[in-house]
């Protein structure tokens, strides 16, 4: 039978791609030998888990999948079994978490700290300013714009309790000069710098972040802007299909000497992001 | 912030060397798209087939509901698959959220309805003009539903495109289900949406180039394959 | 040329068995749609071979007619009998039909007939030997790798009326078939139809061309308001028509 285009030649044509693109693309499949993270985009967008997993990996030759969500998020899908450990940064819900029978423990990691980044115009005037709360007031009076990550995260969580203690509920001007972005550190970056915001932002993603624009930090150093890291492997007596053994060997792993020192040693511009401080194991 | 020029040059380079993260961002995100566009199509052709030719009570509620959800956003999808997969979910044991099977699930849900929908309203303008004639020649129902696919396949072809258009530019069903793992459900969108959210224009610009010229790719072969079918009067 | 029938299937081969076709009774045939009767109690009986012309004017109901007794619609009253067996499945696959505007799948001119031979079950093996045969029929041999849609209107026509022949068929029916063909295609059918009648096909054209109708006819159904009119020997048909109707249609007038 003649003709344009025969139907077995369509048959081959179809299968060929699909062989030569199966081929090409082999997906990492080291059978069931993964634990899935549910961590912060703070973590990712930092770049720190590119730089200490493989090194974990190396080593027990467990792979390690990061689904990066907000802490809010994080606590939630591991709370429906989702993951096999949480990595986030908000100490009340971390152990909440465990108290309510999701989670196993939880071991302190490492801790950074927060910063006020803002434009260099600085409309609000709070360059140098060592109390947090008191520049959030100030910014609240003057209603120059701040970009929130409103997503339940960690560093919104934090945020929150500073806008607290300043005595100001930046909900009510919500849309005008407080924006709530829902989104990640990231993208809240993005947004504050493309509308020339103040944000409150975690020391890692902002010296990993790569569209500063003219921003500078504006405020640093306060003890209330002390961020600390969590990590806990989520209860197997919940959710049978936690994969406890792998789970725990990457929480020692984490806390231990060489996890700790991996933490240590990532640097952007020779500057350290985050600070180990797991306590020994008892 | 880099300057567009500069990003475009970078993004230009990594394009030209190759980078392999960039390669196996592509590699997967085609293998989804395809896979689930192939799936896609064989039940998109038997449902839109059967649809065009069987009478039955319902087939229009039927054919409405397809229709309906040719506008299916992507996220209430990946949201579906999500809660279908999550551990706390009714398909939990199967333990795919966060692999590509479950993306692929996902653009299957999305894509289904367009081919499916498409393709009934292909037969049964097909039907209006062979349906005496195929009667006639004693073609029994489920004969008249192959021989129509087959006689359609240029209009059919074109609506496997707009559906394969629809699932590689997606980034709502493949980021919740997928969770844009690092070398496991990373795709062009998910990663043009984690480099954006880091600064890294030139990588976020690179993947957008590629996923414009496969959407160029795409449109060219559309039109080849209508030129195409007009020359032999198929069309 | 096709020399005699061929024994499309088991069951075609116990088609002597089951008895011929004909005669084609109908009684009371009627097809009635939103209170209006399309057909009109309609009393007939076609018994001869050769060709039977259903003539009329247009909207007298004569494809309506052929659609009927061909098993495509369904009457709202009377009945169809072939050969003394009621309307069916069977009797149909038995049949054939070539409609006013040629039907042809998008595919050659030999897969469209070799598509119809199979779906009457002939094995794949024969399938292109009989197609080949039937194009040499009609003329059109060297078309056979061409797409079957490009092909000019005459050609088309003459393609349909090649697959009709090719299923071996024992009633052949044809809708308009030269309606909008031009001279030459025209007369290529009516060969094709001469040369089916002398095979023993029983052919029923339906026509509106009068010339045509004289060419052809062996009898003459004249059809008015979906009414049976008359039902006469083609040469009593052409000299004295019984009805002042079928007189004013021969003579050319407009009949209301």
């Amino acid at each position: 039978m003649a003709g344009a285009f025969g139907r077995r030649d369509v048959l081959k044509l179809a299968l060929a791609a699909y062989a030569t693109l199966a081929l090409a693309v082999p997906v990492s499949r080291a059978a069931d030998n993964f634990i899935i993270v549910q961590s912060t985009t703070s973590t990712q967008n930092s770049g720190l888990f590119e730089h200490i997993l493989p090194l974990f990996t190396k080593k027990t030759g467990i792979e390690v999948r990061v689904v990066a969500v907000g802490t809010g998020q994080a606590l939630k899908n591991a709370q429906k079994g989702d993951g096999d450990v949480v990595l986030v940064h908000s100490q009340p819900d971390e152990e909440k978490f465990v108290a309510d029978g999701w989670g196993v423990k939880r071991y302190p990691v490492m801790y950074n700290d927060f910063i006020i980044v803002g434009p260099a115009t600085d409309p609000a005037k709070i360059a140098g300013m060592k109390q947090a709360p008191e520049a959030l007031k100030k910014i609240a009076e003057a209603q120059t714009p701040f970009a929130s990550r409103a997503d339940d995260s960690g560093t919104h969580k934090a945020e929150l309790k500073l806008w607290h203690e300043a005595g100001v509920d930046p909900k009510t001007s919500s849309g005008s000069w407080y924006l709530e972005t829902g989104s990640g550190m990231g993208a809240t970056l993005n947004i504050a710098v493309g509308k020339q915001a103040y944000a409150l932002t975690d020391r890692g993603t902002w010296l990993a972040f790569a569209n500063k624009g003219d921003f500078k930090v504006m405020v640093e150093g306060d003890n209330k802007l002390f961020n600390q890291y969590g990590v806990i492997l989520v209860n197997p007596a919940k959710h049978p299909n936690v994969k406890a053994k792998q789970g725990q060997a990457f929480i020692d792993w984490l806390t231990g000497p060489e996890g700790q020192a991996a933490i240590a040693n990532y640097k952007i511009d020779g500057q350290q992001l985050f600070f180990p401080n797991a306590r020994p194991q008892s | 912030m880099l300057g567009l020029s500069e990003a475009f040059r970078a993004a230009l380079w990594q394009i030209a060397t190759l980078d392999p993260q960039l390669i196996e961002i592509i590699g997967l995100s085609l293998k989804v798209t395809l896979t689930a566009v192939a799936i896609a199509t064989l039940i998109g052709f038997a449902l839109g087939g059967v649809l065009a030719v069987y009478r039955f009570p319902g087939r229009s509620a039927v054919a409405a509901l397809l229709n309906a959800l040719m506008g299916l956003p992507p996220v209430v999808a990946g949201l579906i698959v999500y809660l279908l997969l999550s551990n706390a979910g009714p398909l939990g044991v199967l333990k795919l959220l966060y692999t590509p099977e479950a993306m692929i699930i996902a653009q299957v849900i999305l894509v289904t309805p367009i081919v499916a929908a498409l393709t009934r309203q292909t037969c049964e303008d097909l039907l209006e003009e062979y349906r005496d004639q195929l009667r006639s020649l004693g073609a029994s129902s489920a004969e008249v539903v192959t021989t129509l696919l087959w006689d359609g396949r240029y209009r059919l072809i074109t609506a496997v495109l707009a559906g394969f258009g629809r699932a590689i530019a997606e980034v709502g069903a493949v980021m919740i289900v997928g969770g844009n793992i690092d070398h496991v459900t990373r795709t062009m969108t998910t990663a043009i949406a984690l480099e954006t959210s880091k600064g890294n224009i030139a990588l976020a610009l690179a993947l957008g180039m590629i996923l414009l010229a496969i959407a160029l790719i795409v449109n060219v072969a559309l039109m080849g394959i209508k030129r195409l079918a007009s020359q032999f009067a198929y069309a | 040329m096709l020399e005699q029938p061929r024994f499309l299937s088991p069951l075609d081969a116990a088609a002597p068995l089951l008895g011929s076709l004909l005669p084609l009774e109908l009684g009371g045939l009627s097809l009635e749609t939103g209170g209006r009767r399309l057909i009109d109690r309609i009393d007939l009986k076609v018994q001869e071979l050769g060709i039977t012309v259903i003539l009329g004017p247009n909207g007298a109901g004569k494809s309506l007619l052929l659609r009927l007794v061909h098993g495509l619609v369904a009457p709202t009253a009377g009945v169809i009998l072939w050969g003394g067996r009621p309307m069916n499945d069977q009797i149909r696959r038995r049949q054939a039909m070539v409609f006013q505007k040629p039907v042809l799948l998008r595919r050659t001119a030999a897969a469209n007939i070799t598509y119809a031979l199979g779906l009457r079950g002939i094995a794949r093996s024969e399938r292109n030997s009989l197609a080949l045969q039937a194009l040499e029929l009609a003329g059109l041999e060297r078309y056979a790798a061409t797409p079957a849609r490009v092909l000019s209107g005459g050609e088309q026509q003459r393609l349909c009326l090649a697959r009709a022949l090719s299923l071996d068929p024992e009633v052949l029916f044809l809708d308009e078939p030269t309606a909008s063909l031009d001279p030459a295609s025209t007369l290529a059918i009516e060969r094709l139809l001469i040369g089916a009648k002398h095979r023993g096909i029983k052919v029923i054209v339906v026509t509106h061309d009068v010339g045509q109708a004289r060419r052809l006819a062996q009898d003459v159904i004249f059809l008015h308001h979906g009414r049976l009119v008359e039902h006469q020997p083609a040469p009593r048909f052409f000299d004295q028509p019984e009805s002042d109707t079928a007189r004013a249609f021969m003579a050319g007038g407009l009949v209301l």
